[in-house]
């Protein structure tokens, strides 16, 4: 592009049509259904706030993670979180913390990150059990618009382009450098396998180890489970998954945000995204 | 700065504090109205079918090795009923334990240990698997179900089979224990009354002497003390009605997720 060397250069801009009705339509159920499994398995975990790994939770071997609580002879809790032996104060967040009536709870989750917030794990399981039927059609409704909408082969799919150019977007993504104008408009290399990974990997093996920890779908072919390890390393792997998932989000919030939070976020609530050509850059 | 972008971004920034809000307090009001759990429990129809529906009825829960038992099988619940009746029963080694049979049956009856352990029994391996999360595996042995099922009779209208404990579940000594099962698990192989634990008589803490196992389906409906059953048609006039003692406290009938 040819550049006026006297002036500012106008950059030109327009507003383009980015995610389709029925990807932001279920992008959004998403939010809502994982927002909710997310906190009712904290709560449900709470009922028994350990991890093992193995096919049950006492075979002699000490359990991965545990996360409980203390009282001292003077009547102080200590909330503590243990991983493979090693055990840390988590007072205020894990193990113990205080609720909104100002109470101490002895809990592993604290109440402000869980469904519902107080102890119960009867709904908890209601809560879980039923948005999981709202993640899991949405889900497979995805999928099958993905592929059939060739949205998967268009937008998700990697390009040759794009898995040369893999070493450049890890550069500019440390560098929190953004592509603007045409390039903007496309999925970058790091951004396309994330999403590939998170549909097509964590997502699915969440739900799997879900299915591994119903008694009823473990008979379904003998001894499934122990291809995971066991049904407990099933309910581990289902709880760090969860949490991979959370880093995810953390991420993909992040990258909204330093993108441009408004601009992003209208393309997922209308559809139209403004793309922005800085001038004298191709 | 477009006008209208200004106002629009409050409305996005109000939104989204709202949304927060909503999560995190609406949940729990929600949690605590009277008609929202039961929107939820519709899943519970939905699990149970898609969960019959995918799984052949005869499919068979795990079974284990001996190296795989837990050093000892944990206690949960109720670990000593503590009543008279029963401190007595437990003195005599059950000599005088019955168990009874009856409702919608061609044939009523009342079984002693003696009698049970007399019928056609199944020695299993298997994984107890608590809705708290933890599960631990033990060797049970015990009288088929289905034996009883045969001597007794089930009429063609029975649709679920009930166990009533031994266990009071208030300090005063009421609200008995009890869970039911459909006819299903009933016929199944792996359902069994188990009298043993770990190649001894079922221990006091486990349920002596007779608890139910229903592999496929989570500890609570694996009712201990058990002194009766019924078959009846609906559980809906018992105790709370939805069908046992965890569930009249909101935890799901169907217990195989």
């Amino acid at each position: 592009m040819p550049q006026d060397e006297g002036r500012a250069a106008p950059s030109r801009s327009y507003l383009y049509d980015r995610h389709k009705l029925p990807v932001r339509v279920m992008h959004w159920i998403n939010v809502v259904a994982l927002t909710i499994m997310f906190m009712s398995g904290l709560q449900i975990f709470n009922a028994h706030a350990e991890l093992n790994w193995g096919k049950s939770s006492y075979d002699g071997t000490p359990p991965v993670l545990t996360i409980s609580s203390r009282e001292s002879a003077s009547g102080k809790i200590t909330g503590y979180t243990r991983i493979f032996g090693h055990e840390f104060d988590t007072t205020g967040v894990l193990g113990a913390s205080t609720a909104a009536n100002g109470r101490t709870v002895r809990a592993a989750f604290p109440s402000w990150l869980t469904i519902p917030g107080n102890k119960w794990l009867s709904l908890a399981r209601s809560w879980h059990l039923f948005f999981a039927w709202l993640f899991v059609v949405n889900g497979i409704a995805f999928v099958l618009y993905a592929i059939f909408s060739r949205h998967l082969a268009r937008d998700l799919t990697p390009t040759n382009a794009d898995l040369k150019g893999i070493g450049a977007s890890i550069k500019d993504h440390l560098k929190f450098r953004h592509p603007s104008g045409e390039a903007s408009k496309r999925y970058n290399v790091l951004q396309k396998f994330t999403y590939l990974i998170v549909i097509f990997v964590l997502l699915p093996l969440i739900i799997l180890m879900g299915f591994a920890m119903s008694p009823w779908l473990d008979s379904l072919f003998a001894g499934w489970v122990d291809l995971f390890g066991g049904r407990q390393a099933a309910r581990t792997i289902h709880f760090i998954v969860a949490w991979l998932l959370v880093a995810f989000v953390l991420i993909h919030v992040l990258e909204v945000i330093i993108t441009g939070l408004w601009n992003n976020m209208r393309s997922m609530i209308t559809g139209r995204y403004r793309v922005t050509e800085e001038a004298g850059r191709e | 700065m477009n006008e209208i972008v200004k106002p629009r971004r409050r409305f996005f920034a109000r939104a989204a504090a709202a949304a927060t809000a909503l999560v995190l307090t609406g949940c729990d009001r929600l949690s605590r109205t009277a008609w929202f759990p039961r929107v939820l429990a519709v899943a519970d129809k939905w699990n149970y079918n898609v969960a019959h529906a995918v799984t052949p009825r005869s499919a068979m829960a795990q079974e284990f090795a001996e190296s795989d038992r837990s050093p000892q099988f944990r206690s949960n619940g109720t670990a000593d009923p503590g009543t008279d009746e029963y401190h007595a029963l437990a003195a005599s080694g059950f000599a005088d334990y019955r168990l009874a049979v009856a409702g919608m049956v061609g044939q009523p009856k009342s079984f002693s240990l003696a009698d049970l352990r007399a019928l056609p029994s199944r020695t299993q391996i298997t994984r107890h698997d608590c809705v708290e999360g933890w599960s631990a595996i033990a060797k049970w042995k015990g009288v088929k179900l289905s034996a009883i099922l045969d001597i007794v009779k089930p009429a063609p209208g029975a649709r679920y089979v009930m166990f009533f404990c031994a266990d009071p579940m208030e300090e005063d000594g009421t609200d008995f224990y009890y869970e039911s099962i459909d006819m299903d698990d009933a016929h199944h192989p792996q359902t069994i009354l188990a009298y043993e634990l770990n190649d001894a008589p079922l221990p006091v803490a486990n349920g002596a002497p007779l608890r139910l196992r229903v592999e496929r389906q989570l500890g609570y409906k694996h009712a201990k003390y058990v002194t009766a059953i019924a078959f009846v048609d609906t559980f809906g006039n018992v105790a709370g009605g939805k069908g046992g003692y965890w569930e009249d406290q909101g935890y799901q009938w169907y217990a195989g997720i």
